[in-house]
């Protein structure tokens, strides 16, 4: 079995003899190598070491701003005087050149903290700022001092500003330091990218970042206005002190991102609302452009972005107003009797139901031994489609509910994005929910309650039961019904600019689908919403305005928006019923819907739709409420 | 009853120890001596965990153990199906491949793997295969299939694109085929048409360098790291300032060496990559020329060590296997060292045995297994 064939073992034996002697070879082209790096050149690197190390300094690129749809900038940098300490030439206690430090300027217990930190996660390599925005008799003191403090520095920072301070916060979000999940998570990022040259992408890109979008704009777009870090390459002395700068390669600044958002819509509702809680958001149908996209209360992202403060934290945090809840797309509601136009569209496409067809509301409806109650008792009468909207009969549509079933209602409710995520360009969008009978038994574990009631159909059709939806949906339900069925995505952003050339690229998204919708059944319900703001629940409210629009009002029992944590020691207040609006206008051919509620304030008529009648004065004729202090340009 | 404990505890080690080539064992053992002595310094300032070295070095010893009881015969009889398997992987690359850095050749498994790792270790053992079966009849055109064996995967590799492990797994595969018998009037005039071409390179550099000229079948980057190579001030931000910061790490070192954790280079973050590919310049550093000697010396008596099991190996596919898994130890060290001190190319390549990475520590493991399986199954199969 085993061969020693002579011939073979010599020519192997050879062969193996040839590859000693050259590997020998090349080991001694290493060691000579060696030799002449660690021997004969000796000194030139040991000099290169002590006196010319090599620093790579990272320079931040400036941040894109964010601009509303008129040119107003609500996110902007500015360039502030701060504090720099050099790691690398700390010797000794950093506290105790910190309390040195502090004889001169103020240092906050929060600086202090957030030094050390930056400290640690960049293992002492860098300069980092100690205090920022100094005051000129600060400045002056230290420069008087400043023998004193080898490797303390006073520079220029760019630092992020939102203007406006609270205003908007909830959809711009705010840009924090970046943490070590951030870097991890761009590291990925980096990872599942194309490129052709892997290295250039990783040295350009992550080790000069130090601020990152949170939530927000600022989160989702992120790789649009972030730009990419340049680098100095710097001499520096065995001490680490700068001596000059060798080359540089510049940051490429981030780009603008422009807001479909109107800015002094949003400024007018969010005072409109008052102390009041709730969500709003205004749409414009043909485009999908988000015209106001409110949640209050809100905060000041401007807190957040050198790092927030313990105490102010837990202010936000622990507040039973939840300012930091993104109301409009995180909260869920029901839509109440904002619904009944949706129904009643769905009945006719259906054909269920006739315009004419009508039914005598006695005030109540009776199924199986439950009682289902309208809101005015004994009943709206006789009550066709349209006066069933006008004058909001739940009895009418407690009947078209338990004749379409609901698996139909959820089937015809679903392309208007009911229960859907829109994809609007912010992370976190609640989904809602929209119930079938699929749809309940995926959600409960056991047998019996994944059972659907024919009982729990008939308040489905006055938009309680388990209809849960953001009032974004609801804004984008009544922006594709405005629109005859063509559904656009809605979105914040409408388009990048070269912060240059101030060239435009449109980011709007194109149509996403049709729903097939026959016109004269729109125009029955459009003529219907009308009628409300004419003749119906908010007609008072829409008394002499200079447009014609349609509305539908809601009110909406609480139990959404995490109704555990009110529970136990909620005060009244917060279990009142909700007041909801939403609205088309100008009707024939609109160019802003909106949906709104009013968390806790009782009726639609009597809360929501001043806000929508304001809202629509000020966004078609410029009309500024006397009561609201007026808009001023941030300085 | 206390004695027979303390036999039978012995008894267990020194089974689990028995055949494991005492020789090629300490200088492994002195080899992870140093890789981990120079870790603990390179890792001091990054994140990187020492428990993660000693679980890896473990990993690296476990695999070594087991390979070295698996009699060859079996390698042998495994061969085709691993390379099959090796292939069959890397076209599942090639198709749902995972793709980080612009490169595709990771896939995911529920874990995810480099097939192309593999491949080291699968290319010699088919070619060793393929030769023993031609043993005595071998034919001109028996190198014409042992190059499509090579060339296969290789290509395959290339277009990931891995360039650097596409040329390792080539030249495994070449120095079984070379060690193999081919003739040396097919060999020679590549190793002369090579020489030309690095001279070539050499004084022309700055011709072929120039921003527009575009080289054929090699990616902008690639062209780059030859360019930096000539000339690393050229690029003194990115590829070159690399070379240029750990030569200067090396060349500070001296004669004695600053001093283990007193380098100065290495601990000032100038040095990339510095506990894996560049750990050589963070060694070079605190212990010097004299360092560098030593390690040199214990990778050559691996390599000598190595050659010489080979030699005495039962038949051709142990011989064969024995003597290109030796090389591969080779050309990852010389590769390695000649990057970092600035003789090659920068290309990943780590240095065996003291790079951190559990990949490469594992493959190496598989690899100094077989040596330990050849030298144990010597004296077995001859007599």
């Amino acid at each position: 079995m085993v061969s020693f064939k002579k011939p073979d073992l010599d020519s192997f034996q050879e062969r193996i003899h040839i590859a000693t002697w050259f590997v020998t070879l090349c080991f001694l082209l290493l060691v000579t190598r060696l030799v002449w790096l660690q021997l004969v050149s000796h000194s030139k690197y040991a000099l290169l070491a002590e006196n010319n190390r090599i620093a790579v300094v990272p320079a931040p690129a400036n941040r894109g701003l964010l601009i509303d749809r008129n040119g107003i900038v609500i996110g902007r940098n500015y360039s502030a005087l701060t504090l720099d300490v050099n790691a690398a030439e700390i010797k000794g206690n950093v506290d105790e050149l910190i309390d040195d430090l502090s004889k001169i300027v103020l240092i906050s217990p929060r600086d202090r903290r957030n030094f050390k930190r930056s400290l640690e996660d960049s293992r002492k390599m860098g300069t980092f700022p100690l205090r920022s925005m100094l005051t000129e008799a600060e400045t002056a003191r230290f420069m008087a001092n400043r023998y004193r403090f080898p490797g303390v520095e006073i520079r220029a920072r760019s630092f992020r500003e939102y203007p406006y301070n609270e205003l908007a916060s909830h959809l711009i979000g705010y840009i924090g330091r970046v943490s070590q999940r951030d870097k991890e998570r761009m590291q990925a990022e980096i990872e599942t990218s194309k490129t052709d040259d892997p290295d250039a992408l990783q040295a350009s890109f992550l080790p000069g970042i130090q601020y990152v979008g949170k939530i927000g704009l600022e989160q989702s777009y992120e790789n649009v206005l972030r730009g990419v870090p340049g680098y100095d390459q710097v001499e520096i002395t065995a001490g680490g002190k700068p001596v000059r700068t060798l080359s540089s390669s510049p940051s490429i600044p981030g780009k603008n991102v422009v807001l479909s958002v109107d800015i002094k819509l949003q400024y007018l509702v969010e005072q409109l609302y008052g102390n009041y809680r709730g969500a709003f958001v205004a749409i414009e149908p043909a485009t999908g452009d988000i015209l106001a996209f409110v949640s209050k209360p809100n905060f000041n992202p401007n807190d957040f972005v050198e790092g927030i403060d313990s105490v102010t934290w837990k202010e936000l945090n622990d507040s039973p107003q939840k300012p930091l809840y993104n109301r409009p797309l995180k909260g869920i509601y029901p839509p109440g009797s904002t619904y009944k136009p949706f129904m009643a569209l769905a009945a006719l496409e259906k054909k269920m139901r006739t315009p004419s067809q009508s039914i005598s509301d006695p005030g109540y409806f009776e199924f199986g031994n439950h009682t289902f109650r309208d809101d005015k008792k004994g009943g709206h009468g006789i009550v066709d489609m349209q006066k069933s909207i006008v004058e909001s009969c739940d009895t009418y549509y407690y009947l078209l509910a338990r004749d379409m079933g609901v698996n139909m209602m959820h089937d015809f409710m679903k392309p208007f994005g009911f229960g859907q995520v829109t994809g609007i360009d912010l992370k976190g969008e609640s989904k809602g929910i929209l119930p079938s009978t699929e749809w309940k038994k995926n959600t409960f574990k056991k047998p019996e309650q994944q059972k659907w009631y024919e009982g729990e159909t008939i308040s489905l059709g006055i938009g309680q039961g388990y209809n849960a939806f953001t009032i974004l949906q609801l804004a984008h339900g009544m922006a594709n019904l405005a629109n005859n069925g063509i559904v656009m995505k809605p979105h914040l952003v409408k388009a990048i600019e070269d912060p240059f050339t101030r060239n435009r690229t449109l980011t709007t998204p194109k149509e996403s689908y049709r729903i097939d919708l026959a016109p004269e059944n729109i125009e029955i319900i459009k003529k219907a919403l009308l009628e409300v703001n004419i003749s119906g629940t908010s007609a008072s409210v829409f008394k002499g305005a200079g447009y014609q629009a349609g509305g539908k009002t809601g009110t909406a029992q609480v139990f959404s928006l995490n109704s555990k944590e009110y529970n136990h020691g909620a005060t009244a207040e917060f279990l009142r019923d909700h007041a909801l609006y939403v609205a088309i206008a100008p009707i024939d051919k609109p160019t802003i819907v909106l949906a709104l509620v009013v968390e806790n304030a009782g009726f639609g008529a009597q809360h929501a739709a001043p806000i929508a009648r304001k809202a629509l004065d000020f966004y078609l004729e410029g009309k500024w409420p006397k009561e609201i202090p007026e808009w001023k340009r941030a300085p | 009853m206390e004695k027979s404990a303390i036999n039978k505890a012995k008894k267990i080690f020194l089974s689990i120890f028995s055949g494991l080539d005492r020789q090629l064992g300490l200088i492994l053992l002195g080899l992870a001596a140093v890789g981990f002595i120079t870790f603990l310094s390179a890792s001091q300032n990054t994140p990187v965990r020492f428990e993660d070295e000693l679980r890896n070095l473990a990993l690296s010893f476990i695999v070594m153990w087991i390979v070295s009881r698996i009699p060859p015969k079996w390698l042998e009889t495994a061969a085709v199906w691993i390379y099959g398997f090796g292939i069959a992987l890397l076209i599942a690359v090639a198709i749902f491949g995972l793709i980080k850095k612009g490169a595709r050749r990771w896939l995911n498994i529920g874990f995810v793997i480099q097939p192309s790792e593999l491949m080291k270790i699968a290319m010699p053992l088919m070619l060793a295969w393929y030769f023993q079966k031609r043993e005595g009849i071998l034919k001109s055109w028996d190198y014409g299939v042992a190059a499509i064996i090579l060339g296969i995967p290789v290509l395959l590799i290339a277009r990931q694109p891995d360039l650097g492990t596409a040329l390792l797994v080539f030249a495994a595969g070449m120095y079984v085929i070379i060690l193999a018998g081919l003739p040396w009037k097919w060999i020679l005039p590549f190793i002369g048409l090579g020489a030309f071409g690095i001279i070539l390179i050499i004084i022309f550099g700055n011709t072929i360098c120039a921003q527009d000229v575009v080289w054929p079948l090699v990616h902008n980057y690639q062209k780059h790291r030859v360019c930096t190579l000539l000339d690393p001030s050229s690029d003194p931000l990115g590829k070159g300032f690399h070379t240029i910061q750990s030569m200067i790490a090396i060349g500070s070192g001296g004669f004695f060496g600053k001093g283990w954790f007193q380098g100065t280079q290495s601990h000032l973050e100038f040095i990339p990559e510095k506990h894996t590919d560049f750990i050589f310049a963070v060694f070079s550093e605190e212990f010097g020329l004299l360092g560098n000697l030593v390690l040199l010396a214990l990778f050559f008596a691996l390599i000598k060590r190595g050659l010489a099991i080979s030699a005495s190996a039962p038949n051709l596919f142990t011989r064969l296997l024995g003597a290109s898994v030796t090389l591969i130890f080779f050309t990852y060290a010389f590769v390695n060292i000649g990057m970092v001190s600035g003789l090659l190319p920068v290309v990943g390549v780590p240095l065996p045995f003291i790079s951190y990475g559990g990949t490469a520590l594992v493959t190496l493991g598989f690899g100094a297994g077989i040596l330990m399986s050849i030298h144990r199954h010597r004296r077995l199969v001859q007599s």
